[in-house]
């Protein structure tokens, strides 16, 4: 057993198992922080996938900006419903079998397909911080993906703040 | 080595669990929360193939940074209009925002 | 050995491990996890005397003489408070939520040991070499934020969630300029990890190419730490210790040491990034003489940030916010355009890049200080203006 499938097992067994807790838990901040604990156990598998780059910016968005997002909503909404009385709708066995069902498909494509279930890794590509930097830029690659997504970030960033600012007291009652 | 397939299906289990959460849980921002599991499975997902099956292109890593954006703007429209909701009708429970004006 | 001491302990240990039986790979990664230890440890008892050496200079700010009586000079006097910090009783509030509770504090030490994974503190020693060094430490400084976060809520008290609500404001309005400013040396240095920035400063070292960018480096550093003259997130006049004011003993000694051992670190990324690291005279051949210039860099930022702070009165909440996006990001913006153009344009034109740098930023000072100027004087136009009374009007208007 090599250290790094030994450190992969670990990690992919505290992510399936936060996620669980995720969706399950009953007290809305706790699913937040078990959220946290599974965006930084992915984070660790970007790093031992090679790609350092989008662990760290997985780190800084999904931990340092979204989760904060997240534990603030959860803060502001809080007195319609109190962590008592049940968290999960009627129908929870339907949405289980459906989640079921989809991963034991998942699961047969993965194993049947002989490419992808042997498939072992090439040598680790060098300088691919470089590269990523120039595709970004670069006419002939992704520049123009890039642009659309700051104006898409623009667009939320307007959106949001307006979606969520206070009622002004004339305006109040189905004006927006 | 690793084989590609665990890290396929690490990213499955990933997704079906964050389907669970959004079909099964009431809370809307529970709900969020299944969303950004399931943004991150796919994440995974793109990575797992860029490393394994074309790590000399960027195409991978590009895709998986333009996932990172839209997921933080669909989290930022998503609270933001959740907080609005709540402002409202004092409720996030999604089975009872079910009529566009009363 | 004496030469380089750090790899002859490496090559020491690793034989070692390897005549236990242990194969090369298994024996890496454990003196991988033990170095991380190591440092981890070394870090944290070094706060005792760095919580001393504050002590010792903000009580010669103000005239007095500070710790004095246990040891020489005072110095185990930190350890006598932390020896009286662990024998209290760690109160968790009534309907505090335990586990959040106690692990927030832990996420907050996290945060600032962490910076020191990417740090390099010799010639060819560093915990690791991370390609995105700088990005790593934006990220851990975010995984602080939320421990914050997590302290104020889990106390269930009032005072606590609004002063982690605040701490939470400040800290990212602060983010925006310090990441901003972060990429002036990357551009110069043309690499994130911090190794590469110290390799480039071989010839000149940054503060003298970026002294704009390393002055809101250290401002903005200062208010993401929390110290004076941001420190309102824990001023007892004011928020009664914001989102601390539930933790006693040893979870607020955490806290303590974690704001302490930050402003150390901040140095360090200073000297880092801008004042050329382990460099000077002597360096390459001698290992430990890089790591000794290291220390000396450190410290004396260390020093500035002490200075600082004795000196400074506190600024309010929305002066503070102002401060941030008013006035540093549009500086951390336009600095940042400026060096990338001034690049650029010295490396096409074939001029000395230094020179065309310190002219640069020289003429940012200058506008800077004429924006300010002008600011200044409309503030003091509308201070002064006479009031405008009730019967002046109907006079007016025909």
């Amino acid at each position: 057993m090599e250290p790094l499938k030994l450190i992969f097992l670990v990690t992919g067994a505290v992510t399936l198992l936060s996620a669980l807790m995720v969706v399950t838990a009953r007290k809305l901040v706790h699913a937040a922080l078990w959220l946290v604990l599974t965006l930084a156990a992915v984070s660790v598998l970007f790093v031992l996938l090679n790609a350092p780059f989008l662990a760290i910016v997985q780190v800084v968005i999904y931990i340092g900006a979204i989760a904060i997002l997240i534990i603030f909503a959860v803060m502001l909404t809080r007195r319609s419903m109190e962590d008592t009385g049940s968290q999960t709708s009627n129908r929870w066995w339907l949405a289980g079998l459906i989640a079921v069902a989809l991963f034991a498909a998942i699961l047969l494509l993965v194993v049947s397909h002989p490419a992808v279930s042997t498939g072992v890794s090439g040598a680790a590509p060098a300088d691919s911080l470089r590269q990523l930097g120039l595709g970004l830029v670069s006419v002939n690659a992704y520049v123009l993906p890039f642009e659309l997504a700051s104006v898409l970030l623009l667009a939320a960033l307007i959106g949001a703040s307006f979606v969520a600012r206070p009622p002004e007291s004339a305006a109040e009652g189905g004006e927006e | 080595m690793i084989p590609l397939s665990w890290y396929l299906a690490l990213a499955g289990a990933l997704f079906c669990i964050g389907l669970y959460g959004v079909l099964a849980r009431r809370n809307a921002v529970a709900i969020l929360m299944g969303i950004e599991l399931m943004l991150n499975a796919v994440n995974i997902n793109l990575i797992a193939f860029w490393r394994y099956v074309t790590p000399a292109q960027i195409s991978g890593q590009a895709f998986a940074i333009m996932v990172f954006a839209v997921a933080a703007s669909e989290a930022a429209v998503g609270l933001a209009l959740i907080i609005s909701i709540y402002r409202r009708r004092m409720t996030v429970v999604a089975e009872e925002i079910d009529m566009l004006k009363w | 050995m004496i030469a380089d001491p750090f790899a002859w302990v490496y090559a020491q240990l690793t034989a070692l491990l390897l005549s236990l039986g242990m194969t090369a790979v298994w024996a890496q990664t454990t003196l991988r996890f033990l170095g991380a230890a190591v440092l981890a440890t070394v870090l944290l008892v070094s706060t005792f005397f760095l919580i001393w050496g504050e002590r010792k200079l903000l009580a010669r700010f103000q005239d007095r003489l500070g710790p004095n009586r246990i040891g020489p000079w005072g110095v185990f006097q930190t350890v006598a408070d932390f020896v009286k910090l662990i024998g209290k009783e760690i109160i968790v509030p009534t309907r505090a939520d335990k586990a959040v509770y106690l692990l927030a504090p832990l996420l907050v030490v996290l945060s600032v040991v962490g910076i020191w994974a990417v740090v390099p503190l010799a010639p060819g020693v560093v915990g690791t070499d991370l390609e995105v060094g700088v990005l790593y430490i934006v990220a851990i400084g975010a995984v602080g934020t939320l421990g914050i976060m997590m302290a104020g809520w889990s106390s269930n008290n009032k005072y606590a969630l609004i002063g982690a609500f605040r701490s939470v404001a400040q800290l990212v309005s602060y983010e925006v300029p310090m990441v901003l400013v972060l990429l002036v040396p990357v551009i110069l240095a043309s690499s994130m990890s911090l190794v590469g920035i110290v390799e480039a400063q071989a010839g000149m070292w940054f503060i003298v190419m970026a002294p704009v960018a390393a002055l809101v480096y250290l401002v903005t550093s200062i208010a993401e730490n929390g110290r004076a003259p941001f420190d309102l997130l824990e001023g007892e006049s004011e928020i009664v210790a914001g989102f601390n004011i539930e933790y006693s003993a040893l979870a607020f000694g955490m806290f303590f040491v974690a704001e302490f051992l930050h402003s150390f670190t901040i140095g360090a990324v200073v000297a880092t990034l801008f004042l050329g690291g382990w460099r000077g005279p002597g360096a390459e051949a001698y290992p430990l003489l890089g790591f000794v210039y290291f220390l000396l860099k450190t410290l004396s930022i260390w020093f500035v940030i002490v200075w600082i702070r004795a000196t400074l009165p506190r600024i309010r909440i929305d002066q503070m916010l102002g401060f941030s996006w008013k006035f540093l990001t549009p500086i951390a913006l336009g600095i940042l355009m400026l060096t990338a153009l001034i690049d650029k344009l010295a490396a096409a034109a074939g001029w000395n890049r230094t020179l065309v740098l310190v002219l640069a930023n020289v003429v940012a000072v200058v506008v800077i200080l004429s924006f300010v100027q002008g600011y200044a004087r409309l503030q003091r136009r509308r201070d002064q203006a006479p009031p405008v009374s009730v019967t002046a009007t109907p006079v007016a208007l025909h």
